[in-house]
């Protein structure tokens, strides 16, 4: 829709369209928040409304000030590549990190000093703990996600990405639902799914945004000038996707009312449960795995300046990745009500899956073949490198957990904590940070992070936190499982279940402790992300354009 | 021309790329969740298993407002410390009403499948208030909240009709009934209990937070706390019917 630059300046239908559309939902949001069943919920429909308004105000604003042509898609046979949906997401990532992180700190200190609830039911560790989970996984590595996928198609893609508006709408709209969703939490507005709280009114809003976001990556894929499509996209492609149906499965619910922000979900009892645990798990395989894996096969590359370790291994270990982890969500339901062959199935997968993970893990590290001596000198590698090493250990540790007899012994305990906190913490937010400290110079335009010094530290602090925390939580863990089952020699149960409660203070103690030294990393990142951005020293012109990453697999 | 090279027909072409995807991750799903909705084991009726009350449906949903499931399970595993502890392991048809399920994940506090009629309503109401007054060592949060605020009686029904839709099995007595059935089943010695557990069997009406002017939310959770698990006569019950 490129305008010739004498062309009269005119609406496109996309800003017409979407101004219309966004006037609309801000009455009809309007109209809810005032027949609204409860003031929470009102409140989420004044939100929407003022999200809406604004960006109806928006479009017609950024009319008013752009120029009558459309960017361009190439300047001088180069692509024009549109970055300011990255850089936001870039940001958003870093903001919500320290948000998430921050949570996550507190809780631990609820569990250890229980008046820390304060007595407030909106600081209450039953409100609190989803809002960690999903502002470190939706807000932060989603963020990351967006941000990181938006940037890799089109440098991978050598293309513009689709839409004018679309990828602002993505990135917007997917921060406006996690805003929903976080307050929701706070506000008790709930579904009760884990890693899929948020009710039926934000998983509808979810699921508009995430079309978007696979059209517009779809699309900027279709307009590749690449004929081959790069490793990094077929894991970003299916991330998307896969999260697409997961997401449609497990929210299919019913609203008591459109007024009302309570819903109840089609499936009950053990076929919800499975449903769930389907979801739950692939958010984890698909999320925190997939779309993980594809930040890894394009930075690490880029900043190691070698090739993939291996084509066919990538082939192998993304269809047997994809395939394999959709089975392991019974895992999460061993010895439970759910038949024992569909736990038998998913403890089988989960165990096989060790392997395609395992290929991935080689395929990062191995790239590194001929510059380990980077590690020394890096530290933004040597995080990345690091949270591999971390994914090979959680993806070990996950099969041995899903094989029954132990997960007898782990399930419910803190030992599942640790186990997720090493692929959280180690892998998907280590890889996260060694992504965000390659951006930032490169969408800033800048020649170097402000300090390399403080990346060294941001990784030692974090590193001693991930090692207090996890070392923590499989003592914790184990210790209360075997508690539990522990009987004295005349065959009575040894331990009340509160005795086992007390047993786990100083581990809890230990663990918020890894956890502040966690967050305080987290804060050294933003210091350096900021000072980066207003005042490393920028890029000459000519050099502008950085070189394309060395993308062909070595054979 | 290489196996491998065959590969170059997803590289090339997106959306042959997202037919394979969609056909890859379809298999597990579907021959891991489509058998739960014929299986005997997993759709078997059981003998006791009612749909919720009135009273007991706004508990739960209090419950899952508060995110209860984050610490405390709703499922005994057949193991033998489980069952010493907790009572007979949960059945499939046990949580056939629940949506959501919430057989939880993590054990941060005790499971709660079996906790109904174990302490009274008093303990109950001590414990929710200031779970320390009663369990030194708790690390529970306090939820003095739940004995403030007042059930919206009168929406109830709405609720209840969506679950019907779904499939459960409330009739149009009980729906009509539903405002009177909750004020009934939160107060001592109503003169429609009778009727009340007729619609409900073993539904059992009394003033749960001892505030006989208020109906509030530790009335319903307290009521659906202390029903938890009690639905099912593991005296009658045979489990070699019902082998898994």
């Amino acid at each position: 829709m490129a305008h010739a630059a004498a062309a009269p300046k005119s609406m496109t239908f996309g800003e017409a369209g979407s101004t219309l559309a966004f006037a609309v939902l801000a009455f009809l949001s309007l109209i809810i928040a005032a027949k609204a069943h409860t003031p929470e919920y009102a409140f989420h429909a004044y939100l929407f409304t003022a999200a809406f308004a604004a960006a109806a105000f928006k479009i017609v604003d950024r009319y008013y000030d752009r120029p009558a042509a459309l960017p361009p898609l190439t300047i001088n046979g180069k692509p024009n590549y549109n970055m300011g949906p990255v850089k936001f997401g870039t940001i958003a990532a870093v903001v919500w990190g320290i948000a998430g992180f921050t949570v996550g700190l507190l809780i631990a200190l609820q569990l250890a000093f229980p008046a820390l609830n304060f007595d407030t039911s909106w600081l209450s560790f039953g409100r609190m703990r989803p809002l960690h989970t999903s502002a470190v996984i939706f807000a932060f590595g989603g963020n990351v996600l967006i941000a990181t996928s938006f940037y890799v198609v089109q440098r991978t893609c050598r293309a513009r990405l689709v839409g004018d508006l679309a990828p602002w709408f993505v990135v917007l709209g997917y921060n406006l639902f996690i805003v929903i969703a976080g307050t929701g939490y706070l506000l008790g507005i709930t579904q009760g799914k884990e890693y899929a709280e948020p009710e039926w009114y934000a998983d509808l809003w979810l699921t508009v945004v995430w079309v978007a976001y696979f059209l517009v990556f779809l699309g900027t894929v279709m307009r590749r000038k690449e004929p081959h499509i790069y490793v990094a996209n077929w894991f970003y492609l299916a991330f998307i996707l896969t999260i697409a149906v997961l997401h449609i499965g497990n929210n299919a619910t019913i609203p008591v009312s459109v007024f009302s922000p309570k819903s109840y979900i089609v499936w009950a009892g053990v076929q919800d449960a499975m449903v769930q645990w389907w979801y739950g798990h692939n958010a984890v395989g698909f999320f925190l795995t997939a779309g993980f894996l594809a930040i890894m096969y394009y930075f690490i590359p880029k900043r190691a300046e070698r090739p993939v370790y291996s084509y066919r291994l990538s082939i192998i270990h993304f269809w047997a990745l994809i395939f394999m982890y959709i089975w392991a969500g019974p895992h999460h339901l061993h010895y439970t009500a759910l038949p024992d062959w569909a736990q038998t199935l998913g403890m089988t997968f989960s165990i096989m899956l060790w392997m395609p993970s395992w290929g991935g893990m080689i395929n990062g590290l191995m790239t590194l073949s001929g510059a380990w001596d980077k590690l020394r000198t890096d530290p933004v590698l040597r995080l990345m490198v690091v949270s591999v090493a971390f994914y090979g250990m959680a993806t070990f540790e996950g099969p041995l957990m899903s094989v029954k007899a132990v997960n007898s012994l782990s399930h419910y305990t803190d030992w599942t904590i640790g186990h997720v906190h090493s692929g959280a913490l180690g892998w998907v937010a280590y890889i996260s940070f060694g992504a965000i400290y390659c951006l930032v110079p490169w969408l800033w335009n800048k020649k170097e992070l402000y300090s390399m010094k403080a990346v060294s530290w941001h990784f030692w602090i974090s590193t001693l936190g991930i090692v207090l925390y996890i070392t923590s939580m499989w003592v914790a863990g184990i210790l209360q499982g075997l508690m539990w089952r522990a009987y004295t020699g005349l065959g009575f149960l040894e331990y009340s279940f509160i005795e086992t409660v007390e047993a786990m203070h100083p581990f809890y103690v230990i663990r918020a402790l890894g956890g502040a030294l966690f967050v305080a990393g987290s804060l050294i990142m933003a210091w350096n992300v900021w000072k980066t951005i207003s005042s490393a020293e920028e890029i000459q012109e000519e050099a502008a354009l950085p070189a394309q990453p060395v993308l062909i697999a070595a054979e | 021309m290489s196996l491998w090279s065959r590969h170059k027909i997803f590289e090339t072409n997106s959306i042959i790329l997202i037919i394979g995807v969609l056909f890859v991750i379809a298999i597990g799903g579907l021959v891991e969740i489509v058998p739960l909705f014929y299986l005997k084991s997993t759709i078997e009726k059981v003998e006791g298993i009612r749909p919720y009350t009135p009273l007991e449906l706004a508990g739960r949903n209090v419950y899952v407002r508060e995110g209860c499931y984050n610490c405390h399970s709703q499922m005994v595993r057949p193991l033998r410390d489980e069952v010493e502890r907790y009572g007979p392991y949960s059945l499939a048809a046990e949580s056939m009403y629940d949506r959501p399920f919430q057989w939880g994940s993590k054990r941060t506090g005790p499971d709660l499948a079996r906790v109904g009629n174990k302490y009274s309503d008093e303990w109950h109401r001590d414990h929710l208030k200031d779970p320390r007054a009663v369990v030194p060592g708790s690390i529970m949060p306090s939820y003095p909240w739940l004995a403030e605020r007042e059930i919206d009686v009168a929406r109830v029904a709405e609720d209840m009709k969506v679950q019907a839709t779904l499939g459960v099995p409330y009739s149009p007595e009980m729906i009509a009934k539903a405002a009177s059935d909750l004020k009934t089943q939160a107060a001592n010695d109503d003169p429609n209990a009778t009727a009340l557990a007729e619609r409900y069997p073993k539904a059992a009406a009394r003033d749960y937070d001892a505030n006989p002017h208020r109906i509030t939310e530790a009335d319903a959770l307290i009521a659906y706390l202390q029903m938890l698990g009690t639905q099912v006569d593991f005296k009658l019950y045979d489990d070699k019917a019902n082998v898994r």
